[in-house]
Parts: C-alpha cells; structure tokens; sequence
C-alpha cells in the first residue's frame, strides 16, 4: 500500500532526466517539441486548442522563445511548467479583442551544460567526489545543475536533499555552514513536479552562496526535513508547510506557523483565491485585485 | 503509513499530563494573587502567556513561558498574529507596486526590504548594471540612515523596557530626525515605496543634503549621549551582562545574523561578503565582539551606527559631486513614464508630461497607460538577493514565469530566523531576563509574519 504513492513520482522524477540525455544527444530542437507539446496536451487550453496539440505546442514555442532572455548563459532544454492561454482573464465571448487565441509557454532556465563557470564548477565536482565517497552519486542526488543570472541551482531529488546538505556543509571544501531557509513555489501545472521547496545556502569560509530545488507532487508532497543538518530551517520548514502543504518527513513539530492551527488549506497555493471585496470608489466598482484584468 | 499521515498542530504547551492541573486565569488582576492561590496548592511549576499583547515583546509576539519559581525552564514563541499575507498580495500586483507591500514588512526598516526587492528584480531583467551611480547612492545612504533609526528604536525599546524612559525618549528623539529626512526625500517617515525596480521614485528636493549634513551632527550627539546614558551605568550592566548568551555554534547552527551572530565574534556582513549597491566602494568596518551576551549587542548596534554614519558622510560627498543626473534606468520600457512633481493638488505626474501625452503624442500616452496598468515584463526564472538589513541577512526570493506580476516573492527575513533563538537564549535564566533576551534580537513582528 505505501509503496504505490512512493513509485508515482519517480517515474515523474525521471521523465525530464531521459528528456535531457536525449537533448544532450544532439537533439535539443526535439526534446524541446516533446516537453511543449506534452504540457500543452494536458494544459487546460480549451477543448478546440486540445484537438490539434502540434499546432498549440508550435504556436507555444514560439511565444514562449521571446519571454526567456537572451545571452544569459547557454540552455539545452527548456523546464516547461505551464502553458497560458488568453489575456486579460476573460474566456468565452466576453473576449472581443481577439487576444483570447494566444498562447504563451511559461519555461523556467532549462539545465545548464559545462563549464558552468567561475567556482560553479569546482563545487560541483567537490560534491560530486564527496557523494561518491559516501555510497551515493551525483548523477543519483542530482536531476539537474542550473547556472543562470550568475547563481547556481542544484536540482536535488528529494531522497537525497539531507545528504546532499549534509556533504555540503561538511565538507572542507565545501563549507555551506549558513542555512539561510526553505522557500515554497508552486507551479499546479508542472505535472508531478507541482511544489518546490527551494534552499538557500550560504559558505561564509568560501564566500559563496547556492541554492538547492526539490521538486515533489501535490499527491505525495513529501521531502525529507532538513532540520538535521540546519536547525534554523525549522521554523522556515513550517512556514514552507504552512503555506504550500509541503510536509517535511522528521520535523520535530511541523505545525502551521503563521495561519491558526486549525486552518483549512494552504495560502500560498495558486489555486488558493486571495480574497476581498468590491470596492466602491468615486461611484465606480473596483472588484478585488486577483478578479482584475490580468495580463498574464 | 506514518509517512502519509496528515501531521497535526503541536500539542499545547500544556500537554495531556498536565490535565487535572488546576489553572489560573491572569486577566488584569493582581499577579500577587494568583501567586498566593498557586503557593496555598503547592504549584511550583506554572505556564506563563507571555504577550501577545505586551508592551516589551515588540508587537504581537506571544512568548510560552514554563516557569519554576523565577526560573524559566520552557520557552516557546508563538507568531502570526501579524500575518497579513504580503507575499501572497504581491503576486498580484504589478513589479512596480511591490515595493508598496514590502516596505511594510518590517516596517522600521523599510528601505531594505525595498532595495532588496528591486534589487532582485533588477537581477532578474538582467539590467543592474544600468542602474544610475545616483539612484544607487541614494539607495545606500537612505539604507545607512534607516539602519540608523532602525538600532535607535532597538536601543531606546530595549532600554524602555528595563524602565529606563530616558534611553527611550533620546533613542526616539535621535530618530526623529533621520525621520524627517526621509519625509522630505520620500514624503513620507516610514513604508515609502521610494526605491523602484530600476533606480528611486525622483530624484532627492534641493537642499536635502544640506539638511543630511546639519542632522549628522546632531544625531551623533544623540548616540554619544546614550552611550554616556548606558554603557558604563551599573544598573544597565547588571541586567545586561552576560544575559541571552548564544555561541558563535548556537548562532550558525540557526542561522542568525546580524548584531547577534556578530557579537559572537564571527564579522559576517553582507556588505562584505556579498557586496550590493557598491558596498566594496565604501570605508567603513564590521564591528565584532566576542562576549555573546545582551550587553555586546548593545554596544555593537552604538558602533554600527557610528559606521553607518561614516557612510552616509561619503554617500553625500559622492551625490554633491556627481550632481543632478537620472536616478531611474533609461529603458523606457522600464522606467516610470514621468517624473513627479508637486501640483495644486498634492503629488502627481508632472505637468509638462500630462500635456505631452494628451496634447501631441498618441504613442507616449498608449505607452504611459501600458507601463501603468499592465506593467514590464520579467523575464522567467529565478534570483536570490540577499542585502544586510539592520537584524541580520535579508534574502529575497524572487520567482519570475516571464509576466508583469513576480509568480513568487518570499522574503527570508532575519527577525523570523531569529527569532529561533528565544529558547536557547531564555531556558534556564530568569523571567526578567527573557525581556532583555528578546530586546537584545530585536525582533520587529511585521517582519517575522509578513
């Protein structure tokens, strides 16, 4: 019985691994039309647009290419996590303005290839020997390294996140001794990979800073807690708890933090509304913020 | 299975053992009553609430304290009273306007959060390094007097909770009048919304440095007398001395920074380690201490100030030097479309730009209404900004999916982190030390539950 909720997300853990290796081939064009075209299947696009999925993931592509910067370090795939349609926020015939036929691909920094530049490099390798040394492998702890904007992502599975911090603060060459906290994103259509819980680690000996992504399932929204390695991320794992559901397996008392005890769902959710009331200004009605014409 | 198992609040400091117990309802009465009640039964062991509505725990934060006698052996914060779901309202506005919802988390430090959002945001569109020299030492030195007026209240609250009014009447005093400066760069003493994504709001009124360099003086006077107030007065010291201790290995292992982490020795200091804003640029040093205790916070938070002064001197010489220049980027597809100006009815877009749009150009006034209802966009991705704010390291989180609204912001903030400490600063000292305890983390609760 609970080994099925375990299998599930590997299996999601694994899929962008295969896409990467055969982007690495020397096929980045493919991999890219594969992810688009598997996120715009599933994205709720309308039923007309999810007949003909080639031509959404074209159209997707090309719209999503413009919102990536340029010249910001060089990417083999794109880490696709959502596909928007419309403007404003209006679906069905409320839209005149011809607007509602958009489609907009919202890819995050894909995996960066070597040399990642500067000391990025050179902790990698470190954690990669010092892993190795411990039974583990980097290749195993690690779904993906992301240089971009000149900060380093480790994309860490989640059986691997106490291991990982634990080699990285111990390490002499490593020496992240400064857990700066545990973060929360969620992306509700990034199949599998909905939650994040992002670190931010900091080494006061080597004056570097790094940051480290577990991505889990809204279905088993589980990741080991790091609070054995960094007390300080006890509160910030409650908070992460608190706000996004992400539970955090041997926290020593993970109860919500800032909302009461006996709260119902978790705020900072995307699908979690963010509330108010109509307000009457100069004889207009202005509706709550998350109701106005939205442009994204 | 116990892996799947939905994990439920935390048990009451009261646990089930306790049931039975009798238990004593302080609401306005006298305290020598219920100690009385508790003596007659025997109870040695009592559960004190601590706030949240007390004057010397900063705001709303709820101290649990289980006390034996005077000694505390139990201590446990309870936050969120302030909770007002900022980041959550960020994702719904614009960039631009995220500077609006930040500069009211820790709201005696607002212009931290407020540079380190656009900080972060600037990272994010790839456009730090054209950010104007001017609006970046604007930034600083408004940063510098902030940390200023920020230590000002730590000290005068903290003395004012020992029931020295007259530190607090000075600390207020002292701040005042960095205060007054900010109103009249800003317009407004505190949740400015002044440091944009992409430079300041407008450029610093004339005279205003006139005004820096004639409230320096005073300010320093004010410091000097809490100093002569405070730091060789054997009351103060009783108090203080060797209460609240945290080790350097207590400090890293939760994460403090800022005056605590520094008065166990270690000099870590983002504008040091990490620098921002052109920090490198600047002379000035990272007072340490190594006596770990509530008196050393005290003093390096008098020192801080000196070096914060020392400055904000060198931010006034650079902007007399460098004169009038833009203090916003020059994309416009960034920048605010208009400076302000003042008009006959208060503050607003400037004259010359409102007959511009409306009377000769069509495309400035689409653009105008674009940039102001719809906003930039950013491209997607991810950054991490941290800047040295008056309690610790600030770190803002910033997540980007390509839009004109941040997809997430989450500000890492040092009093939260902080304030992590209170059981291993309070157990086994005295209840009057748990004041002086917290007062030494100066925690701000708008920060703590955002």
């Amino acid at each position: 019985m609970s080994d099925k909720p375990q299998d599930q997300p590997k299996d999601d853990v694994l899929a962008p691994t295969e896409e990467t290796t055969k982007a690495q081939a020397g096929a980045p064009r493919e991999a890219k039309d594969a992810s688009a075209a598997a996120k715009a299947g599933s994205a709720p696009v309308g039923t007309d647009a999810a007949t003909t999925p080639q031509k959404t993931s074209e159209a997707a592509l090309e719209a999503g290419s413009q919102n990536l910067p340029a010249g910001l370090g060089e990417r083999t795939q794109l880490d696709v996590v959502d596909v928007r349609s419309g403007m404003f926020g209006v679906q069905g015939s409320g839209d005149t303005s011809g607007y509602g036929g958009l489609v907009r691909t919202v890819a995050m920094p894909g995996a960066s290839e070597r040399p990642y530049g500067g000391w990025f490099d050179e902790v990698v390798d470190i954690l990669a020997e010092v892993l190795a040394e411990s039974g583990s492998s980097f290749d195993a702890a690690v779904e993906q390294v992301v240089v971009d904007r000149d900060e380093l992502t480790l994309y860490v599975r989640r059986e691997h996140v106490v291991p990982v911090c634990q080699a990285l603060r111990d390490d002499q060459d490593l020496r992240f001794e400064l857990g700066l906290g545990v973060s929360g994103v969620h992306f509700p259509h990034d199949e599998g990979r909905e939650l994040h819980a992002v670190y931010q680690l900091v080494s006061v000996t080597h004056s570097r800073r790094l940051r480290l992504e577990v991505a889990v399932s809204e279905a088993d929204p589980h990741i080991p807690s790091t609070t054995g390695v960094y007390p300080g991320h006890d509160w910030h794992e409650r908070e992460t708890w608190d706000f996004f559901g992400i539970i955090f397996d041997g926290h020593p008392g993970l109860a919500r933090i800032q909302m009461p005890d006996d709260w119902p769902g978790h705020p900072q959710r995307k699908d979690y509304p963010l509330g108010g009331i109509p307000v009457e200004y100069k004889g207009a009605s202005i509706p709550p913020p998350d109701e106005r014409r939205s442009y994204n | 299975m116990s892996d799947t198992q939905t994990p439920r609040a935390s048990a009451h400091i009261v646990d089930e053992s306790a049931e039975g117990v009798p238990s004593f309802e302080a609401s306005g009465g006298d305290w020598s009553d219920i100690a009385e009640e508790a003596a007659r039964l025997g109870e040695e062991r009592i559960v004190v609430n601590m706030g949240p509505q007390h004057p010397s725990t900063h705001g709303v934060l709820r101290l649990m304290l289980e006390i034996d006698g005077e000694s505390v052996t139990e201590a446990r914060c309870g936050i969120g009273y302030l909770h007002t779901g900022i980041e959550k309202n960020m994702e719904y506005r614009t960039w631009t306007q995220g500077p609006t919802f930040c500069t009211r988390m820790d709201y005696l430090a607002p212009f931290f959060q407020e540079t380190a959002f656009s900080l972060g945001v600037e990272k994010l569109l790839g456009v730090t390094e054209d950010v104007p020299e001017r609006a970046t030492v604007i930034r600083v030195m408004l940063m510098e007097l902030n940390r200023v007026a920020s230590h000002l209240v730590a000290i005068a609250t903290g003395g004012n909770e020992l029931g020295a009014t007259t530190i607090m009447t000075t600390g207020f005093t002292a701040r005042e009048e960095i205060l007054r400066i900010f109103e009249l760069i800003t317009g407004l003493r505190m949740n400015h919304a002044y440091v944009r994504p992409g430079g300041v709001a407008q450029d610093i009124p004339p005279g205003a440095l006139d005004t820096v360099r004639e409230t320096l003086p005073k300010v320093r006077d004010y410091l000097g007398q809490l100093g002569d107030l405070m730091l060789a007065n054997p009351i103060f010291k009783g108090r203080m001395v060797d209460v609240g201790h945290l080790s350097l290995a207590g400090c890293m292992a939760l994460g403090i920074t800022g005056p605590v982490l520094r008065s166990a020795g270690l000099p870590y200091d983002v504008r040091k380690a990490a620098p921002y804003c052109g920090y490198e640029t600047y002379d000035f040093d990272v007072p340490t201490s190594t006596e770990a205790d509530s008196y050393s916070r005290v003093v390096l938070r008098l020192e801080e100030c000196y070096q914060s002064l020392r400055i904000v001197e060198q931010t006034v010489e650079r902007l007399q030097a460098m004169g009038a220049g833009p203090v916003m980027v020059a994309d416009k597809k960034i920048a605010w479309p208009a400076q302000l100006a003042i008009g006959a009815d208060g503050m607003g877009n400037s004259l010359d730009h409102i007959k511009q749009i409306m009377g000769t150009s069509m495309e400035a006034l689409i653009h105008h209404f674009k940039l102001v209802t719809e906003g930039f966009r950013v491209p997607a991705g991810q950054v991490f900004q941290s800047v040295e704010h008056p309690r610790g390291e600030l770190g803002v989180h910033l997540v980007s999916d390509g839009g004109t609204r941040p997809y997430r912001a989450h500000f890492r903030d040092p009093s939260f982190n902080n304030l992590q400490a209170v059981s291993l600063m309070c157990e086994g000292g005295q209840v009057a030390d748990v004041v002086v305890s917290v007062a030494a983390l100066d925690p701000v609760l708008g920060g703590v539950d955002r």
